[in-house]
């Protein structure tokens, strides 16, 4: 089976199996999962980044704003373009976005590059406030889209659409980077990402490479932005805070570095870390100071506990522990001929 | 001109705080190749112990006393207790958890004071163009640079610390305590950064406080090259004078995106910081 056919296939189970999920789950949780499959996408990205080809970036967050104005300015002013086209055009501004940022950052390495995007992450924001009438200023824009279509009324709740309609594109984005990554440009980011200057004598255009790398990455966060606005209906300069974009970073090496199993663990230990938090606050009654910032410290904590014992992340603590498992039992099942 | 020659002033004692936050982080990313994005939270836990100290005593200095001193104890623990475990398994694990530990000091810091706005005084008057505490603050980080120079240059400590972050296993074979010279370091550097807090922290202090500031000192620092500590205290006193003016002739917001345009130009002119030296790598 060609390549981009399984990664549909597999997209196409993982709808299915959302979609089950959803159907025995309430409206609350409908709006997690959506959450889920966004942050997905946008960690699904800076993996590609990252992991692929070896650039640290802390800005992601930047990108996922632009994704989210975009979004909102669209309906704001476009009201009658259908969501799949302000999507379509969410992915032509990013991947500009990228050009431009990628262009400018190409020659930076290592920790030059993650300082420069640092600033990106913290610097864009201020936009919002400096351009009040067009971007809200502080308040933001607020939107308003279409719920579920008429003829699915008393089927799915709108909640229930959203989080399918942020989950198709998700599960589609997906299959995307899946292919590129395991495609010939996906090979030549590990290259540069292992050794740039062998990289470069195997005739790998490196400069290249490295630019598209970032701009997939920035269409990824875009769109993931935009669906973010699509369910929130709100988009403040407040939510893409610094904090922001080291979450997604810290989340991805959390969940584990180098395959998109680790993305999506990073995208629950984003959104349900953060709930448990809050639970465990209000439930401890500790406080208005203290449920403001526990799941902050919760996750920092966690992030430092599971790379302290768990240096390869979530997906490769799962990982060594199927290969013991396999290992014991390939152990018991050679012995018992004797 | 008045306004110009206000600007420049102002941006010089700004970016004196810049420059020494930018010189803890050339200090820990000399000695062990990591940029400790955890800076700002460790300067932060600092001035808030300073702001309760001066709560409880009533004198200013006892608390920039008590700040400094946090400053090293966190900084020379943090490395011993967190950093060193990972540093082993990969760079990139390294940076990642000071990211962590930067979340948790500063939802700490939230839990245990609050959120909201702290008001923190001045070491000195701050009334009027070219204040005490501009002076003060231009004077301190200038002292800082010079001890520190002649503390890597003059000391048998600071031969140590150079050698541990030159060449560690060469240095190990000569009888140098390498990891105690890391403690030191992050210590020294923290010590550091706790005065960069002081300077930067007045009027009001919050947990998000220093993020602006930190860009700014990163920005310094990167600019300055992340191996030079003179690039540092150069780049942070550039960045000081860059920002006030963008800020007083273009608007404020657009002071951290200037930052951008300013790294990304010089990075793209001199990819290590305007006072590098060009390295030969063998192939």
């Amino acid at each position: 089976m060609p390549l981009p056919v399984r990664h549909l296939l597999l997209a196409a189970l993982g709808l299915a199996a959302v979609a089950g999920l959803l159907s025995v789950t309430g409206d609350l949780t409908a709006l997690r999962i959506a959450a889920v499959g966004y942050t997905m996408l946008a960690v699904a990205g800076l993996q590609l980044l990252v992991g692929g080809s070896g650039q640290v970036s802390l800005g992601h967050g930047a990108f996922m704003m632009i994704g989210a104005y975009s979004m909102a300015l669209l309906v704001l002013h476009q009201p009658t373009l259908p969501l799949a086209a302000n999507l379509g055009v969410i992915v032509v501004v990013s991947v500009a976005a990228g050009v431009a940022v990628g262009a400018a950052t190409a020659r930076l390495h290592g920790p030059y590059l993650a300082g420069a995007t640092l600033i990106l992450a913290v610097g864009l924001p201020g936009l919002a406030h400096r351009f009040h009438a067009f971007l809200g200023g502080s308040n933001g824009l607020n939107i308003r889209t279409a719920g579920a279509p008429p003829f699915l009324d008393g089927l799915v709740t709108t909640s229930e659409w959203r989080a399918l309609v942020v989950w198709t594109t998700v599960v589609l984005g997906l299959a995307v980077l899946a292919t590129i990554s395991a495609g010939r440009l996906g090979r030549r980011m590990r290259a540069i990402r292992d050794d740039e200057t062998a990289a470069a004598m195997a005739g790998v255009p490196v400069g290249a490479t490295k630019v598209v790398a970032f701009v997939i990455a920035s269409a990824a966060g875009g769109l993931a932005g935009g669906l973010q606005a699509y369910v929130l209906g709100t988009v403040t300069p407040s939510s893409f805070t610094l904090v922001l974009s080291l979450t997604l970073l810290a989340a991805l090496v959390l969940g584990g570095i180098g395959s998109l199993w680790g993305a999506l663990w990073a995208s629950m230990a984003i959104v349900y870390l953060d709930v448990w938090a809050t639970d465990l606050a209000r439930a401890a009654n500790l406080g208005r100071n203290a449920e403001n910032n526990l799941p902050v410290v919760f996750f920092g904590v966690v992030l430092i506990l599971v790379l302290r014992f768990w240096p390869l992340g979530v997906h490769g603590a799962l990982r060594s522990l199927g290969a013991r498992l396999r290992a014991v039992r390939s152990d018991t099942s050679s012995r018992t001929p004797q | 001109m008045n306004y110009f020659v206000t600007l420049t002033l102002n941006g010089l004692a700004s970016g004196a705080a810049y420059a020494a936050l930018a010189l803890s982080l050339v200090i820990i990313y000399q000695a062990t190749r990591l940029v400790n994005f955890a800076q700002p939270a460790l300067a932060l836990l600092s001035v808030y112990t300073a702001y309760t100290v001066t709560q409880l005593t009533g004198s200013y200095w006892l608390g920039f006393a008590a700040a400094l001193t946090a400053g090293l104890l966190v900084g020379a623990f943090v490395e011993r207790v967190i950093i060193r475990p990972i540093a082993r398994t990969s760079q990139l694990n390294a940076i990642i958890v000071t990211l962590g530990l930067l979340l948790v000091v500063q939802g700490g810091v939230g839990m245990v004071w609050g959120n909201e706005q702290h008001g923190f005084r001045y070491a000195f008057s701050y009334v009027g163009r070219f204040a005490p505490s501009d002076v003060f603050a231009l004077v301190a980080v200038g002292v800082v640079a010079l001890l520190l120079f002649a503390l890597y240059r003059f000391t048998p400590l600071g031969l140590r610390m150079r050698a541990a972050a030159f060449h560690p296993e060469a240095a190990r074979l000569s009888g140098v305590r390498v990891g105690l010279m890391l403690t030191a370091g992050w210590g020294i550097a923290s010590l550091i950064g706790a005065l960069a807090g002081m300077l930067a922290g007045p009027p009001f202090i919050s947990p998000n406080v220093f993020d602006v500031v930190f860009v700014f000192g990163i920005t310094a620092a990167v600019v300055g090259g992340l191996d030079n500590p003179f690039g540092a205290v150069i780049g942070g006193l550039l960045i000081g004078l860059g920002m006030s003016y963008v800020s007083g002739f273009l608007g404020p917001e657009l002071a951290t995106l200037a930052a951008l345009v300013i790294v990304v130009a010089v990075l793209s002119v001199r990819p290590d910081g305007i006072l590098s030296r060009p390295t030969a790598r063998k192939v």
